[in-house]
């Protein structure tokens, strides 16, 4: 992967960038557990949401989260054949790929919206995910979605007072 | 003057379709006239600004906004609008949604001017003149309005009493919708004026949608010839149905075209085109990566398909924009 030219807004202080990870009760949510049971250390910028099923991730969760200030989100689910409901993690799997597309012509770019297969067991591997995804994310730097203030602004609150 | 309520008609961005479909209530548009009184309407009869300025505040009953909010002038009309009248109605799907004019948040006021001013192949412009806000012509100073980067909702300009969704409204959720405003039957604020179900449900090919559907490909309506009968799902046409309010009676399906979405989403639904994003992934007949992005390679554009009337109504609700 090519590295990105660092943003604009990390140039002064470390920019933090602030993820929001999706991760599945029966693997990934239990590599966490076992990484701070087993006092592995991650970067801090994830922000948890234990999820029954990575197939319960509506994408409007991934869209919701990034319009709310998400740098970056992250997915963890079950490897494939290990799904506890059998095939929630491929239907995961098939709605990222549409889902990164579609981010993409948004202009989020694709090192924000990332998918890992992590087993309860994977510990180390989980933190060599997060360790590496907020380094990408941090050299994009922040992702800014806020509608910019508008040009006309000024005259816009005078006819509204008129 | 008569006694008779006042309603009024405004058009923001948009494409003149939704005054069309008013027209289209036919014989029953005089029902409509002789029950209330039109105080303006741009389109079709002549008062001005000032007729609205020198009203009383509240005095209009219902104003019916069609259009995306794109120029300054447009935002002064809506809010000039607004504190005119007790209900104010987002009519149609640029106002309630964005419509199609809501795709330019794919885009900037920049690019969009110069890809109509300079680039477009029938364009003669050696220049490069630009339309200027204000201008100097015989010694008057001329003012146009002014473009913003961004469309928006009339929600997101104003606040909206009620929605008839569609591109355009059909006649008859218009009729129902001026009926239950005369009546004072109206259904609580921030309503949309059509049945809370989707489209499916009132599909006529709504039996033939197997119950579970693997697709190895999508197709556009003009890659394929669309068999009258089947469901346009089961044939591989990304079809808005599942993702979309009812209340068209199907008018595209039964024109042998797929749903793209018009009505807008159901209540429970934030944002429509993720939620078709979702249903049409599950369809994907793989399991493997690498075939996954082939197959939903084959949505041409996901945007423009996904999100063709609701863009700005979306979580994004635009193209992000680079920060300087």
């Amino acid at each position: 992967m090519p590295e990105t030219t660092k943003g604009p807004a990390a140039a002064p202080a470390q920019f933090e960038p602030r993820i929001v990870a999706f991760f599945c009760n029966w693997c990934t949510y239990l590599a966490a557990d076992l990484a701070g049971t087993t006092r592995i250390k991650y970067a801090p910028n994830i922000r948890v949401v234990r999820v029954m099923c990575s197939g319960r991730i509506d994408p409007q969760f991934v869209l919701d989260a990034f319009a709310k200030g998400a740098d970056g989100v992250l997915i963890g689910g079950c490897h494939p054949g290990d799904c506890h409901y059998e095939s929630g993690n491929y239907k995961t799997l098939r709605r990222f790929h549409l889902l990164r597309r579609t981010l993409r012509t948004l202009g989020i770019e694709e090192e924000r919206f990332r998918l890992e297969w992590l087993s309860a067991s994977e510990a180390e591997p989980l933190k060599a995910v997060v360790n590496d995804m907020v380094e990408k994310v941090r050299a994009l730097g922040p992702l800014h979605l806020e509608v910019p203030a508008e040009a006309f602004a000024e005259e816009a609150e005078e006819v509204a007072a008129r | 003057m008569t006694t008779k309520p006042k309603v009024a008609f405004y058009w923001c961005a948009s494409c003149g379709g939704c005054e069309e479909a008013v027209v289209d209530l036919a014989e029953q548009v005089l029902d409509v006239v002789a029950a209330v009184d039109i105080v303006f309407w741009p389109c079709a009869m002549d008062f001005k600004r000032h007729d609205v300025e020198a009203m009383a505040d509240g005095s209009i009953v219902a104003t019916f906004v069609n259009g995306a909010v794109r120029s300054t002038e447009q935002e002064e009309m809506v809010h000039l609008l607004r504190r005119k009248s007790q209900v104010l109605v987002a009519f149609g799907a640029c106002s309630h949604m964005g419509g199609i004019p809501g795709l330019a948040n794919l885009s900037d006021t920049a690019s969009l001017l110069a890809t109509a001013y300079c680039e477009s192949p029938s364009t003669v412009n050696p220049e490069g003149v630009l339309p200027q806000r204000h201008s100097e012509d015989g010694g008057r100073r001329l003012t146009l309005p002014g473009l913003y980067e961004t469309v928006r909702t009339l929600d997101q300009v104003t606040e909206v009493d009620y929605y008839l969704p569609g591109c355009a409204p059909t006649p008859k959720l218009i009729a129902a919708a001026v009926q239950a405003l005369l009546a004072g039957a109206l259904p609580p604020k921030g309503s949309v004026l059509a049945p809370d179900i989707a489209l499916c449900d009132e599909c006529p090919r709504k039996a033939s949608k197997p119950d579970t559907l693997a697709l190895a490909a999508f197709k556009r309506p003009s890659e394929v010839i669309l068999n009258e009968e089947e469901c346009l799902l089961a044939q591989g046409v990304l079809c808005m149905g599942p993702a979309t309010r009812g209340g068209c009676e199907a008018a595209c399906v039964q024109g042998n075209m797929p749903c793209t979405g018009c009505f807008g989403p159901t209540s429970r639904v934030r944002d429509q085109g993720a939620k078709a994003l979702s249903g049409f992934a599950s369809l994907v007949a793989s399991n493997d990566g690498a075939e996954i992005e082939r197959i939903t390679g084959t949505i041409a554009d996901p945007v423009g398909t996904l999100y063709r009337y609701s863009l700005p109504a979306s979580l994004l609700r635009r193209r992000r924009v680079a920060v300087s």
